[in-house]
C-alpha cells in the first residue's frame, strides 16, 4: 500500500534517526542481522542502535576495505551483514571490496551509503558522492535504491533485511520532505507516480523528488501538467513505467542528485533508445564537475538541481514535442 | 597423526597440482608448491570437514587469499572427494568448474572466493566473528602470501582479529620470500614479519613451513591459548617440491608441458625414497 501525502511539510525527524530505528525493528526481527561501522556511528545515526543491539553491532574503525570484505565474509558464514558509512567511502573507496568479497561470490551483504550527492554539504567536494550510482550500477548482482523519504527508508531498509543479495541504499541523513504517509510499502523494482500529469514526465529519486514536485506546482500555474515519476529503484530499473510515462506523457526530464553519466539519466536513456523510441528528453544533473562546500539549497542551485531548474527543463521537453 | 601419511597426501597435492597446471599449459606453479605441506595438514586431519557435506553447519572453515594459487587447493578438495579427480585437467579452459582464482560459486568446498590480494584474510575475519556470533565452536584458516602483505588491508585485518579477540582464526603466512617480480626485498622490503604480526597483536610463531609435523604442531600449539588470533608463518621457498621451479628465479607463473610435469613428479617420488622430500638438496 503506498499513500502519498495531500500536503508536504518537513519532517521533524532526522533520516538518520530513522535510519537507526529501522536497523532496530530489523535486527529484532532478524538476529543474524549485523551492523558493521567505520567510525561513523555518531554521524550515521547509531549510537543508539549500538548501545541497545550491542551484540549485532560491530565497528571496527576507520578501515572500510577491511570492513567491507569482512562484512562478505561474514555473509558466507549466516549473518546479514549492513556495511556502512558515508556513501563516498561504501562505494568509492571499498569498490574492489563489494565486487571481490560480496557481489562476485553472490552474498547477502548490504551497503549502506549516508550524505547522498549535495547532502553532504559543509563535508565538500572530497565527501560528495556524484558518482556512486554510476559505479555500483556496471557491477552484476547489486540493487540500487535511493529513497526520498523517511517512510520510504523504513521500509526499504525492512526489505533489504529480509531480501537476500548486494543491495546499496544511498540516503540523506538529515530531514527531508515528508512524500509517503507513516504505514506505506513499496515494491523493489517498481516506480511511484506521487503527481500525475499529461504534458511530460519528470523520473526523479531521492531529495529531488521534492523538488520536482515543487516544480510540478511551479508549472501548474502556467498550466503544464507535469507527472512526477519517484524511482526510488535505480537497479533494476522500472521499465514499464517508463514506456506508460512516455506513452501517457511524451516527453521526459530525469532529475538526480548525482551525475549525469552513469545514473538515472543514463538508465532511463538506455531503456528509450533500446525500445527504439525517439522522444524529447532533459537531464538535469551534475555536469561533468567536483561537489563543493555550501548548505543544501545553495548547492541545489549551484549545480542547477532546484526546482526552478527542473521546471525550465520541463518547458524545453514540452516544446521540443511534435 | 600418521605424519607419514601426511606427508605422502603433501607429495600427491604436488603431484596433482603440477598435473592440472601442466594440462592447462602454464600457470601458479611457485606459490602452489610451497603451500601443498599446510594444505595436507588442513585437509588431511586438522580440519573438521566432511567432503560429502562440504557445508556442514559447524564445519572449519578454510580461506585462500592468495587465491591465485587456487590449483593446489583444488587438488587438496579433489584428492579428499569433493569434486572428481576428472575436473582437475579442466583448469581455466572454457566452462570449468575450476577458475584461476578460487571460486565459492563453481568449487565444492571453497568457503569464500578470492583473487583480489588482501581481501581473503578480511573475509575470513568475517567468518571467524560470524561463526563465534553464531555459537559456532568452529576454527578458521586462512593463507595469506608474503607478497600479498603488501596490501594494507592484510593489517587492517589483523587489527580488527586482534581488536575482537579472534582466538579461533588461525592464519598462514606463506613466508617463501618472492612475489612475482622477484625477491621481497627487492620490490617492498616488508622488514620483520614475526615483529609485524606480533605488533599488530597476533600470537606469532615460525616454522619449517614444508614440514608437516612442524605445521601440525604449532596449530595443536595455537589452539592452547586462548584470547588472541594465531599467526604460524611458514618458513619455506617458492617452488619446493617441483624441481624445474625451484631452480627457476622468476617462478611465480610458468609454462611448462605435460612431459615436463611428469618428470617433476619422478623427482617427487625419488626425493620420498631418498627420504629428501619436499626439497631435495635445497
Amino acid at each position: 500500500m503506498i499513500k502519498i501525502r495531500d500536503t508536504f511539510e518537513m519532517d521533524t525527524k532526522e533520516m538518520r534517526a530513522v535510519y537507526g530505528e529501522a536497523l532496530g525493528e530489523a535486527a529484532d526481527k532478524n538476529e543474524k542481522v549485523v551492523v558493521i561501522s567505520c567510525d561513523l556511528c555518531g554521524s550515521m545515526g547509531l549510537r543508539g542502535f549500538a548501545k541497545e543491539h550491542a551484540a549485532q553491532s560491530i565497528n571496527i574503525g576507520i578501515q572500510e576495505a577491511n570492513a567491507c570484505s569482512m562484512a562478505g565474509g561474514m555473509s558466507a558464514a549466516g549473518m546479514v551483514p549492513f556495511f556502512n558509512t558515508f556513501s563516498v567511502f561504501a562505494t568509492r573507496r571499498a569498490y574492489d571490496q563489494i565486487f571481490m568479497s560480496c557481489a562476485y561470490p553472490k552474498l547477502n551483504v548490504k551497503i549502506v551509503g549516508g550524505d547522498a550527492g549535495v547532502t553532504a554539504t559543509s563535508n565538500g567536494g572530497t565527501h560528495m558522492p556524484f558518482e556512486d550510482i554510476g559505479i555500483m550500477r556496471v557491477m552484476p548482482n547489486v540493487t540500487i535504491f535511493e529513497p526520498s523519504d523517511a517512510v520510504m527508508l523504513r521500509d526499504l531498509l525492512n526489505q533489504m533485511a529480509e531480501t537476500y543479495g548486494v543491495q546499496y541504499i544511498r540516503f540523506s541523513r538529515k530531514n527531508t520532505l515528508k512524500i509517503y504517509e507513516e504505514g506505506s510499502t513499496f515494491e523493489i523494482g517498481k516506480g511511484v507516480i506521487v503527481r500525475e500529469g499529461k504534458d511530460a514526465t519528470i523520473i526523479t529519486c531521492g531529495i529531488l523528488v521534492a523538488e520536482a514536485l515543487k516544480a510540478a506546482d511551479a508549472l501548474a500555474a502556467e498550466g503544464i501538467e507535469a507527472r512526477v515519476f519517484d524511482m526510488f529503484t535505480i537497479k533494476p530499473i522500472d521499465r514499464d513505467l517508463i514506456m506508460d510515462s512516455i506513452a501517457k506523457t511524451g516527453a521526459i526530464v530525469t532529475a538526480e542528485n548525482h551525475q549525469i553519466i552513469g545514473g538515472l539519466a543514463s538508465a532511463v536513456s538506455e531503456v528509450i533508445a533500446e525500445e527504439g523510441i525517439g522522444v524529447p528528453m532533459e537531464k538535469i544533473g551534475v555536469q561533468g564537475i567536483f561537489g563543493e562546500v555550501g548548505d543544501q539549497d545553495y548547492l541545489l542551485d549551484r549545480f542547477h538541481l532546484s526546482a526552478p531548474y527542473i521546471a525550465d527543463a520541463v518547458k524545453r521537453a514540452v516544446s521540443k514535442k511534435k | 597423526m600418521d605424519f607419514e601419511k601426511l606427508k605422502r597426501f603433501s607429495a600427491d597435492i604436488r603431484i596433482w597440482t603440477i598435473r592440472t597446471i601442466a594440462e592447462a599449459g602454464f600457470g601458479h606453479i611457485g606459490g602452489s608448491a610451497s603451500i601443498a605441506d599446510v594444505l595436507a595438514v588442513l585437509y588431511g586431519g586438522m580440519m573438521n570437514i566432511d567432503p560429502s557435506d562440504p557445508n556442514k553447519e559447524d564445519r572449519d572453515w578454510f580461506v585462500l587469499s592468495k587465491g591465485h594459487c587456487a590449483p593446489a587447493l583444488y587438488a587438496a578438495l579433489a584428492l579428499k572427494g569433493y569434486f572428481p579427480m576428472e575436473w582437475l585437467k579442466t583448469l581455466n579452459k572454457g566452462g570449468t568448474s575450476l577458475p584461476s582464482h578460487a571460486d565459492k560459486l563453481r568449487v565444492p568446498g571453497v568457503d569464500m572466493s578470492t583473487g583480489s590480494l588482501g581481501q581473503g584474510i578480511s573475509a575470513a575475519v568475517g567468518i571467524a566473528l560470524a561463526n563465534r556470533m553464531q555459537g559456532r565452536d568452529s576454527w578458521t584458516y586462512c593463507i595469506v602470501g608474503d607478497g600479498e602483505c603488501n596490501e594494507g588491508q592484510v593489517w587492517e585485518a589483523c587489527e580488527a582479529a586482534a581488536h575482537l579477540n579472534l582466538d579461533h582464526f588461525i592464519l598462514f603466512l606463506d613466508w617463501n620470500k618472492k612475489q612475482l617480480d622477484g625477491k621481497l626485498e627487492a620490490i617492498c622490503n616488508p622488514g620483520d614479519f614475526v615483529e609485524k604480526f606480533s605488533a599488530f597483536g597476533l600470537d606469532t610463531e615460525v616454522v619449517v613451513g614444508y614440514d608437516v609435523k612442524s605445521i601440525w604442531e604449532a596449530i595443536e600449539c595455537a589452539k592452547n591459548k586462548p584470547g588472541k588470533p594465531h599467526c604460524i608463518i611458514l618458513d619455506t621457498v617458492k617452488g619446493i617440491g617441483v624441481n624445474f621451479a625451484e631452480e627457476e628465479e622468476f617462478n611465480h607463473y610458468m609454462t611448462f608441458d605435460v612431459a615436463k610435469g611428469e618428470e617433476s613428479i619422478a623427482e617427487i617420488e625419488r626425493r620420498l625414497a631418498a627420504g629428501t622430500y619436499p626439497g631435495g638438496d635445497l
